[in-house]
């Protein structure tokens, strides 16, 4: 008796077929062909992206970005969502409010805030100064720690939502049965809590990750001109060079090299699932 | 290898510290740059110092007269509506045919719909561009409200599914056994009792849609300004402190429409 499944999801994916997947082929088809008409077939752009030293460390910079700035936020994140599942259901309450305040405020003002607390007369250089910590005001914005001390902050949320959601699901009673049989809260934690909250982590850090390396209002405010990753290349050959076909090839890549970490990881997260038993 | 009562009431207390600083930290760290920011806008002075020199309103004041971030925040402001409208109903039809399907079809689409969230949007702009031009059109308002729904529409999806992941199907029989049509069961069954995951997922790419810069950067036309790139502009050229102001009303604005899902829908319900 129920209405046909199939039907339901016609609309959307027409939308898709005709707006997502059939965009992404003209992308791929343009970054295979010389100019912007399309009319050769050629692996230039490939070549040209992966034998120019500038164009490949992008790259290497980007992915390695994302991997410092998800760290950052699993070591934060971690013990937030672990108090969080712990809290009596009002305090979930507000703590689950407070990390998702910052991922529902527009992203170039949580941005901005930065800048008025990294700058060199900001915030976080008068108390360095105040404290004697530093002479000379820190360096901070247009810095690869700033970007990645921003990332954190701007991409927490996503961390801490699921592994709360996996760390709310594990039965107490199993902590409870460590600790009975003499293991110590660190060991319960190390060999218990979070192997089981492992998908989690893992859903987390996929989240995280792809956020942090195609977050282009993040590295472009903080990183300024010079620190330039993925998609301020892209913008930069599409808009600022005119080149549609070079940045057509690097969209390809730096879209294949999200996929593939986020492969990966879910490949890590299969294998944890079954080590974990959950 | 039994630890002596003493000891493991120390590491029970070490592991509550080094976690509760951790968090503490984080909480701090997550809040506190919002906060800066919203008191600086209230600043007396020219420049973004904190703390500020004096409080008053002069800068919210001088919103009054900026027309070109006044129309820029109409234009936003109407492409998420209607990038909301849309998301929500081919959202919510998607999300049925997802949660009931058992098909692999339902399965790809379910990863197909939810591919926009982890892809660069960057990518997805620049190649919705290209697309455009190749059609022989140029970015206008529609082409532009349909690049935002394809990546707001995977927030409407996760909550709406997770929604109906929860509902009875013996509430559904009932209704069908006592003569409720599809349509009927659906309008007085099912969407009463989705209604919340519905309505937090609408929020969500409301802000999202809002909020979006890389998908306007390709798809909004020149005469377009759109004020989350309006705003990227201002804060890359001068940092005007009327950016400052129109931060604070975004803030605030956020928070009133936070605490009015969170009553309505229970929005940290839905988002965990």
């Amino acid at each position: 008796m129920t209405s046909s499944p199939t039907a339901l999801l016609l609309p959307l994916a027409a939308l898709f077929v005709a707006f997502f997947l059939a965009p992404l082929m003209v992308l791929l088809a343009l970054s295979l062909s010389a100019d912007t008409a399309g009319t050769s077939l050629t692996a230039a752009n490939y070549l040209k992206f992966f034998t120019d030293r500038f164009n490949y460390s992008i790259l290497w910079d980007t992915l390695l970005l994302g991997v410092k700035a998800t760290l950052v936020c699993l070591v934060f994140g971690y013990p937030i969502a672990w108090i969080c599942a712990r809290a009596s259901a009002r305090w979930q309450s507000v703590l689950v409010f407070l990390v998702i305040l910052p991922i529902l405020t527009s992203v170039v003002v949580r941005t901005f805030a930065w800048i008025v607390i990294l700058g060199r007369q900001g915030v976080l250089n008068q108390v360095a100064l105040a404290l004697r910590i530093t002479q000379e005001p820190l360096r901070l914005l247009y810095t690869e720690p700033g970007v990645i001390m921003v990332l954190a902050q701007v991409q927490m949320p996503l961390m801490v939502l699921p592994i709360l959601a996996v760390l709310t699901k594990i039965d107490p009673n199993l902590a409870d049965a460590s600790r009975v049989l003499g293991a110590g809260e660190w060991r319960t934690l190390w060999r218990v809590t979070l192997p089981l909250s492992l998908p989690g982590v893992i859903a987390g850090c996929i989240l995280t990750y792809s956020a942090c390396v195609t977050a282009f209002v993040t590295q472009t405010l903080i990183g300024g001109a010079r620190l330039i990753y993925m998609p301020l290349h892209i913008y930069q050959q599409a808009i600022g060079a005119n080149n549609w076909p070079f940045a057509a090839a690097i969209s390809v890549i730096f879209m294949i090299a999200v996929l593939a970490a986020v492969a990966l990881l879910t490949l890590i997260g299969r294998k944890s699932e079954t080590y974990g038993g959950a | 290898m039994a630890a002596p009562r003493h000891a493991i009431d120390w590491e029970a207390l070490s592991l509550r510290l080094i976690f509760g600083a951790l968090a503490a930290i984080a909480i701090v760290f997550l809040v506190g740059p919002t906060l800066i920011m919203l008191l600086t806008s209230f600043t007396a002075s020219q420049s973004l110092k904190f703390p500020p020199d004096g409080l008053s309103l002069r800068w919210y004041l001088a919103l009054l007269d900026a027309d070109q971030m006044q129309a820029a925040a109409w234009n936003s402001l109407v492409v998420a509506f209607w990038t909301t409208v849309l998301s929500v109903v081919l959202g919510t039809a998607a999300a049925l045919g997802i949660a009931r399907g058992r098909s692999a079809l339902a399965r790809a689409c379910d990863v197909l719909f939810m591919s926009p969230l982890l892809l660069p949007a960057l990518a997805f702009g620049f190649a919705a561009l290209i697309f455009i031009h190749k059609l022989g059109f140029s970015p206008n308002i529609p082409f532009l409200v349909l690049g935002h729904v394809v990546v707001c529409v995977p927030f409407v999806l996760r909550t709406t599914i997770a929604a109906l992941s929860q509902l009875d199907p013996a509430l559904l029989d009932a209704s069908y056994s006592l003569g409720g049509g599809r349509l009927m069961t659906f309008r007085r069954v099912t969407l009463p009792l989705i209604a919340p995951g519905l309505g937090a997922g609408a929020f969500l790419a409301f802000m999202a849609s809002f909020d979006n810069v890389p998908v306007s950067l390709f798809l909004a036309d020149e005469r377009t300004e759109m004020l989350p790139i309006h705003l990227w502009q201002q804060i890359e050229t001068n940092l005007d402190v009327r950016t400052a102001a129109v931060s604070g009303l975004i803030v605030m604005f956020t928070l009133l429409l936070m605490l009015l899902a969170e009553r309505l829908a229970g929005l940290t319900r839905q988002m965990r």
